[in-house]
């Protein structure tokens, strides 16, 4: 692999250090695993995982016409979202196919935005252009601000021995607040994450990316706290039936078909917005549906293989894991309509080899569900 | 050091020839590329049928980690004798002993030339270039 091209984050040197096997992931060199893969999964399911998210994006809007265009090319209503709070959104083109899924942070004024390393350029494209005659700025601050998330049960407990000035256990989810973080002062702390646990995530200067990465892993080290690459990030996200831009999502896929119309606000008062006609005509009249599978066979369902029912073709998958958590092999796919019932017999068709899988109820693992 | 008594390709396989017939298996760099020396990533392995030939450079199976597929190819044609049904069930002897009891398919050879391959050492220098 050519590495020289790819861009590092202030802790590239730290997972060379634990042996991380580091791949290319969106035009960054980033820790896939540092030990086995299930075993991560299940470090972040039964105790705590520390995850590097330095490649991901980080925008800050800032004027007066911040909200409004964010209201106009996010599908989130965002002049609703309290101070404060956090919501989940796609930015869509007219055509209701989204360019990105991402969080917004609502403050008073402004909006600070999360989106995908991969899709980052683009993103900030697609914002500047709209924001032309609109009284805001839009700031790439991803590389003056670094992200970490602390994932697991464990979270509270071990992030709260770091952070002065304010109380964890007072933050609700999708909230943030700002506190003192290893004496960082005004830190953004949210709690919000991509595994299906409680946990949090930190914004800090890429300075101080290391002092506060090593200080966790030494304050939740009787925790069970470990770092975690994003081959376990993935198969966390999957179990929790969280969708993955260029699987569940994409140029081609909408957020409707793909089960996230809580993220999408067709309410008058938002106004008009990009994808909004194309979304509802979408709304009115599905195709196909976003579905989970379970397999018993040994084969993994992934991307791209088709599925049958009887001899008929009826979807595609479009991500696909081995489950420590359920233990079984699960996947997420497209079907026609008429066969996303839970319950029903499909197959996998891998190269030409048949193999049994059933519609699964989603999410696969919620830690609320017992 | 790699075993000097065969040969091997650039994707990684290798090619022993005994007599009159010819085994076929993966590298410790394949498996390591796969699980990342966790050999509970590895979660299957799929092995053609006996009686198939294979033409040299033909894919005659699969192999899977929990994050990755990867094609088999025959480094030389020939007809398959015998697959190692043990490997199907015990995925971990891929990662103890990929040279000796992780052998996969043993094949007649149409043609025991392996001119064309590289020798133990061309293979480590290849590998230890890709390393960096």
């Amino acid at each position: 692999m050519d590495t020289a091209a790819l861009q590092e984050t202030p802790l590239h040197d730290v997972h060379a250090a634990l042996g991380a096997r580091m791949i290319d992931f969106g035009g960054w060199h980033m820790p896939v695993q540092y030990g086995p893969i299930l075993d991560e999964v299940r470090t972040v399911r039964n105790a705590c995982g520390l995850f590097d998210l330095g490649h991901m994006g980080r925008f800050h809007i800032t004027g007066p016409d911040a909200i409004k265009l964010v209201d106009k090319v996010a599908t989130n209503f965002c002049a609703k979202i309290p101070v404060g709070a956090i919501r989940y959104a796609l930015f869509c083109l007219e055509n209701g196919n989204p360019i990105d899924d991402v969080l917004l942070y609502r403050e008073e004024q402004d909006v600070f935005i999360v989106v995908n390393a991969g899709n980052l350029e683009r993103d900030l494209a697609h914002l500047q252009k709209h924001a032309e005659g609109m009284d805001c700025e839009v700031i790439d601050q991803s590389r003056e601000l670094d992200m970490l998330a602390l994932q697991g049960q464990h979270s509270e407990a071990i992030l709260q021995r770091l952070v002065e000035d304010c109380d964890l256990s007072e933050l609700k989810y999708y909230r943030y607040t700002w506190g003192t973080l290893c004496g960082i002062p005004n830190v953004r702390i949210s709690r919000t994450g991509y595994t299906g646990e409680d946990g949090f995530e930190v914004y800090i200067p890429p300075s101080s990316s290391k002092v506060v990465w090593e200080n966790l892993l030494v304050q939740g080290a009787d925790l069970g706290l470990k770092p975690i690459g994003l081959g376990a990030r993935d198969t966390l996200r999957l179990e929790a039936g969280m969708a993955l831009y260029g699987h569940e999502i994409d140029d081609n896929h909408n957020p409707i078909e793909a089960g996230l119309s809580f993220g999408i606000r067709f309410a008058e008062e938002k106004g008009d917005w990009l994808g909004r006609e194309a979304l509802l005509a979408v709304k009115a009249d599905p195709k196909k549906q976003l579905i989970g599978i379970t397999t018993d066979g040994k084969r993994v369902p992934r991307q791209g293989h088709k599925l049958f029912r009887g001899d008929t073709e009826v979807g595609y998958v479009v991500s696909g894991s081995v489950s420590p958590t359920i233990e079984t092999n699960i996947g997420t796919a497209y079907v026609t309509l008429g066969n996303e019932e839970v319950g029903t017999e499909l197959e996998l068709d891998i190269n030409g080899k048949r193999q049994a899988c059933v519609v699964a109820p989603q999410p696969f693992y919620s830690r609320t569900r017992k | 050091m790699r075993p000097d008594d065969r040969k091997y390709t650039k994707a990684h396989e290798w090619v022993l020839l005994d007599g009159d017939v010819a085994l076929f298996g993966i590298t410790d760099f394949a498996v390591e590329e796969l699980c990342n020396g966790n050999e509970g990533d590895l979660v299957y392995c799929d092995l053609p049928e006996e009686g198939r030939t294979l033409e040299a450079g033909e894919t005659f199976g699969e192999i899977e980690s929990v994050k990755a597929v990867a094609d088999l190819n025959a480094p030389i044609g020939g007809v398959v004798l015998e697959t190692n049904e043990a490997i199907e069930e015990h995925l971990e002897i891929l990662s103890t002993d990929p040279f000796k009891k992780g052998w996969m398919v043993k094949i007649k050879p149409n043609n025991k030339n392996l001119d064309g391959l590289l020798t133990a050492g061309e293979y480590e220098a290849y590998v230890a270039e890709k390393a960096h």
